[in-house]
């Protein structure tokens, strides 16, 4: 019984470990670092340029975001290329350059909707060989109108079937951005 | 021996024993006196026995120091030295009403709080059950009294079907103070270092606060016994399956003679990812590590009293159910499964949360005889929460909320017993309280840094006739809070903040497209309690009573704004909120007999402008699309049954069924309440055999109807992914469940030591289900079969 005394005396102590505080002033504004609010998807071929644009200054306020669709032509292929910026800070941070740090956590995905396009990922891949896809290619066929969609995902499941290919639907993992741009094929 | 007696015969021999010890005997509270005490001469055996009037004469009594003992069938004994070297005449006050002043000694541990409000305690045994759980699961065993949670470990009391800063948690007679607005914060309270507590229905303990609307929960520590010179304590410790768990809790009590006495109480829990019936719940561990300090100097006329309270949880938040946008929603809502099931680890990962909780009280109390006691209370809560998100690049280890809330309170009391029939209370409280939201987070503050100062006085009556006993008591509060918030310029614009609230605006160009605004607001609350209990009889008792309270808005219902990530909606706060207001209604009936117990408690509650939130639209940005929660006001009304029977069936077989009913409304909208538990009724079977040690073994049956009454939530979203719009479904309530519990244990005495074993197997048949007051329903199912194992020793 003594020992079992003497042991929660023990326990009691070795518990009691205090906390400091810290001091408070008048409040600093914070600007979101991880916001995204312009994400640019830039397709080229030759020397034929086509931005899409969403640009969304304030973050998750209430103003929607301001997006850019294009006009691409048929039975074409073009090379794109994604950037992320957070345009609250002065100079805006590119946070393209985190997800490609971090590449074997993300994974871009492309689809199109209404019309016919095929996109294939192109660039560097993460250390296990997966792709993230900041660097792709879409191939347009017919005539037509439609949407592109993007999509970012923060911890994806590469392994599951078709995500390699990028097909999205096994991905699971937290959406980081989706946007659709309204696309017009000629 | 020989010695001794020879000593005290030398001693008796140079005395002189012609004086009188004469006096009188008579009630220390409101100076009656008392008849029939005894008063006896320790070592000269002379005694007394006093007359009609308190009255009472010794002669014949020898000089030098004797003790001298007083004691009386309805009192405690008192004992003092006394010098005789004249005639002498004494007044001697004796604690009469023993009965009563256990209750003012021990504070209430073995009594209720109130005599007329519907209140139920839980005592030690029934806590002890729950060492490696939680409070909210400690007291969901009351009728009446739900959870709403987030996972298992994140369990927050529902009474009545009201939570959150509507219930009122009184921790060792401090009011805690620890953001207690959001869902997904649960209160920070070890169940074990309470020895009791004490669950009141409604506003009707106005000592602890006035705005209570749901309900008051009073948790007692443990007590030292009085002015006895003993040294015990009592440890228990836990495994269970489910999540590899593992508590352990020790704690000791010393107490002197004199009146001093120190206690300690320390807590350690441990568990990894917990289990569904079907697969693991990836990221649930929790780590909790909690202790109490205890000292102080007690004795029945004044006394002080030092306490420390540590407790420091890491709560892991299932991995699924963190999500990106309304897709994300609706492919987890779609999908049976979580979407990350990994194998067990005891790992704690992003999602999670941490949150240490100081207190720190002294406390003071003098009596005053024939008039009452006053007490002086000062206390400091430091509750510093930060929750983790899962973030990216440099950010990810970087807290998203770091919140420190610190509240000095203080309170004068004083309590009239000089006539045990008529007690009145009259108290005054006060606090202030500086939330601080560090900008360290690198995310847009949802709660503001603001100071909130607080005012209240009240006044309490009880009074005793035969038959009856009526309590009525009156608060009133006053509330300041003083903010200091930033807006985004598009939000402030959106709310239509610009034509009502212009002049609050202290900075309107901070950097990122922001303003820097000061709101004060101010408020002043009514409170008031009615209540009436009628002994019919020995057998026969009936309750009525009546609460009006009224709520200040809290923080985040005046402030929240912006995007709560681990809910993935963007929650709004109201400057225009203002103060609600519930009447409150009940009425009970209690039935005792040697075989049966039986109670019945019913209420009725109308809350004006009762504050709550609800998905208003929906806003995109390039993260995809968000609902929008908006915190409004509708007028309310809330309606409940709840019952509770036990029946002896012979000495070794009882049966018991507790069963709560509630029906909430929102009469603006004239639709049901969002968040209501439904049905639920639990039975349990006890078989005990006293001579096998202690022996017992019960089966409890646990129904949770499904909630057929539910306000329809459910919004469109358009899928870019699949270039269509769905419906998501946030608010048709999961089907109802039936769950097994067992448990069983034995008793041993080793000497002086208690040693108990018990076993518990909750689950039984490993049902997978979901709780519709779960906020993870969407994502995984409950918890599965677990086995529990539990050793404590008393010593």
């Amino acid at each position: 019984m003594k020992h079992i005394k003497t042991l929660s005396v023990l326990f009691i102590l070795s518990l009691t470990i205090l906390a400091a505080c810290s001091n408070d002033d008048d409040p600093v504004p914070v600007n979101e670092e991880e916001v995204i609010t312009t994400v640019t998807i830039e397709l080229t071929n030759g020397t034929e340029k086509v931005i899409l644009q969403s640009r969304d200054l304030d973050g998750d306020g209430p103003n929607a975001p301001e997006i850019q669709g294009g006009t691409l032509k048929a039975n074409t292929t073009y090379s794109g290329v994604i950037t992320l910026l957070n345009e609250t800070e002065t100079p805006a941070e590119n946070i393209t350059d985190e997800v490609a740090a971090e590449a074997d956590e993300h994974q871009f995905f492309y689809s199109a909707a209404g019309i016919a396009s095929t996109f294939t990922y192109t660039g560097t891949n993460d250390s296990n060989g997966n792709p993230v896809g900041i660097n792709f290619t879409v191939s347009t066929e017919g005539a037509g109108t439609g949407v592109y969609t993007v999509t970012l995902r923060h911890e994806p499941n590469k392994s599951a079937t078709g995500v390699k290919e990028g097909n999205i639907t096994n991905a699971g993992g937290e959406t980081d951005v989706e946007i659709s741009f309204p696309i017009t094929v000629e | 021996m020989i010695f001794i007696l020879l000593l005290s015969f030398s001693t008796v021999e140079s005395q002189n024993c012609e004086y009188t010890f004469s006096g009188l005997v008579e009630d220390f509270h409101d100076k009656s006196p008392i008849i029939g005490a005894t008063v006896f001469i320790k070592n000269q055996n002379k005694y007394a026995v006093t007359n009609s009037e308190g009255k009472f004469s010794i002669p014949n009594v020898c000089s030098g120091n004797s003790t001298i003992e007083v004691s009386h069938v309805a009192c405690e004994p008192q004992t003092f030295e006394l010098n005789v070297s004249s005639n002498i005449f004494k007044i001697i006050d004796l604690e009469h009403h023993e009965e009563e002043l256990k209750e003012i000694h021990i504070k209430g541990a073995t009594g209720l709080k109130t005599k007329t409000a519907q209140e139920t305690l839980l005592k030690t045994k029934t806590l002890e059950k729950f060492s490696g759980g939680s409070l909210g699961d400690a007291i969901k065993s009351i009728s009446g009294v739900s959870s709403i949670n987030t996972g298992n470990n994140i369990v927050k009391p529902v009474i009545n079907g009201l939570n959150g800063s509507r219930v009122l948690i009184s921790f060792n007679n401090v009011r805690l103070h620890d953001q207690e607005w959001g869902v997904e914060h649960a209160p920070n309270i070890d169940v074990n270092a309470a020895q009791s507590i004490s669950v009141i229905k409604g506003a009707n303990a106005l000592q602890y606060g006035g705005d209570a609307i749901g309900g008051v929960v009073i948790i007692n520590p443990t007590k030292s016994s009085i002015e006895k010179d003993t040294l015990y304590g009592k440890s228990i410790i836990s495994q269970q399956t489910n999540g590899r768990l593992f508590s352990v809790m020790t704690s000791l009590n010393k107490s002197y003679q004199s009146g001093w006495y120190v206690n300690g109480q320390a807590s350690f829990k441990r568990a990894g990812d917990f289990e569904a019936a079907n697969y693991n719940l990836t990221n649930t561990g929790i780590n909790q590590k909690a202790f109490t300090i205890n000292t102080g100097y007690r004795k029945f006329e004044k006394g002080f009293e030092a306490f420390y309270s540590y407790l420091s949880n890491e709560i892991g938040i299932l991995s699924a159910s963190h999500f990106g946008n309304v897709s994300d929603l609706v492919t987890a809502i779609e999908s049976d499964k979580p979407s990350i099931i990994r194998d067990f680890s005891y790992d704690i990962n992003n999602p999670k949360q941490d949150v240490t909780h100081q207190l720190l009280k002294t406390n003071f109390y003098k009596r005053f005889k024939g008039f009452g006691m006053l007490s002086l209370q000062y206390d400091y809560q430091v509750n510093h929460r930060l929750e983790f998100d899962r973030r990216i690049g440099d950010n990810a280890n970087l807290q998203a909320v770091d919140l420190k809330l610190k509240t000095h309170s203080f309170k004068t009391d004083l309590k009239l017993d000089s006539n045990l029939d008529r007690i009145y209370k009259v108290g005054i409280h006060g606090f202030y309280e500086n939330n601080f939201s560090d900008p360290i987070t690198k995310v847009r503050r949802l709660i503001p840094d603001y100071d909130r100062f607080n005012f209240g006085v009240y006044s309490i009556a009880n009074f005793k006739f035969d038959t009856f006993m009526f309590s009525g008591g009156l608060r009133y509060d006053v509330e300041h809070i003083n903010a200091k918030k930033f807006y985004q310029q598009s939000r402030w614009y959106n709310l239509n903040y610009q034509d009502d609230f212009s002049d609050i605006i202290i900075d309107p160009d901070v950097s990122g497209s922001q303003l820097l605004t000061n709101p004060k607001f101010t408020y002043h609350n009514i409170s008031a309690s009615l209540g009436l209990t009628y002994n019919v009889n020995r057998q026969n008792t009936f309750t009525v009573n009546y609460g009006l309270a009224n709520r200040a808005p809290n923080p985040s219902e005046l402030f929240s704004d912006g995007l709560h990530h681990s809910a993935a909606r963007i929650e709004l706060g109201d400057l225009r909120i203002k103060t609600e207001t519930s009447n409150r209604f009940s009425a009970s009936y209690k039935f005792n007999n040697e075989k049966l117990n039986l109670g019945v408690e019913t209420f009725y509650n109308h809350i004006k402008d009762f504050i709550y939130i609800e998905p208003s639209g929906q806003e995109t940005t390039n993260r995809g699309a968000f609902p929008v929660w908006s915190y409004k006001q509708v007028n309310a009304q809330l309606f409940g049954i709840d019952t509770d029977i036990q029946y002896e069936i012979n000495n070794n077989f009882s049966v018991s069924n507790k069963s709560s009913l509630l029906k909430g409304r929102d009469l603006s909208g004239n639709r049901p309440l969002l968040d209501i538990p439904p049905f639920k009724t639990t039975t349990s079977l006890v078989f005990k055999k006293e001579n096998w040690n202690h022996f017992f073994a019960s089966i409890e049956s646990e129904f949770n109807a499904r909630q057929n009454e539910y306000p329809n939530n459910n919004f469109n979203v358009f899928l870019p992914t699949l270039n269509e719009s769905v419906l998501v479904d946030i608010s048709t309530p999961p089907p109802a469940y039936h769950l097994l519990n067992f448990s069983s244990g034995f008793e041993f005495k080793l000497s002086k030591v208690h040693l108990n074993v018990n076993v518990f197997v909750d689950n039984v048949l490993n049902e997978s289900y979901r709780n519709y007051l779960n906020r993870l329903r969407f994502f995984a199912d409950d918890l599965g079969r677990n086995f529990k194992i539990q050793l404590k020793i008393n010593y």
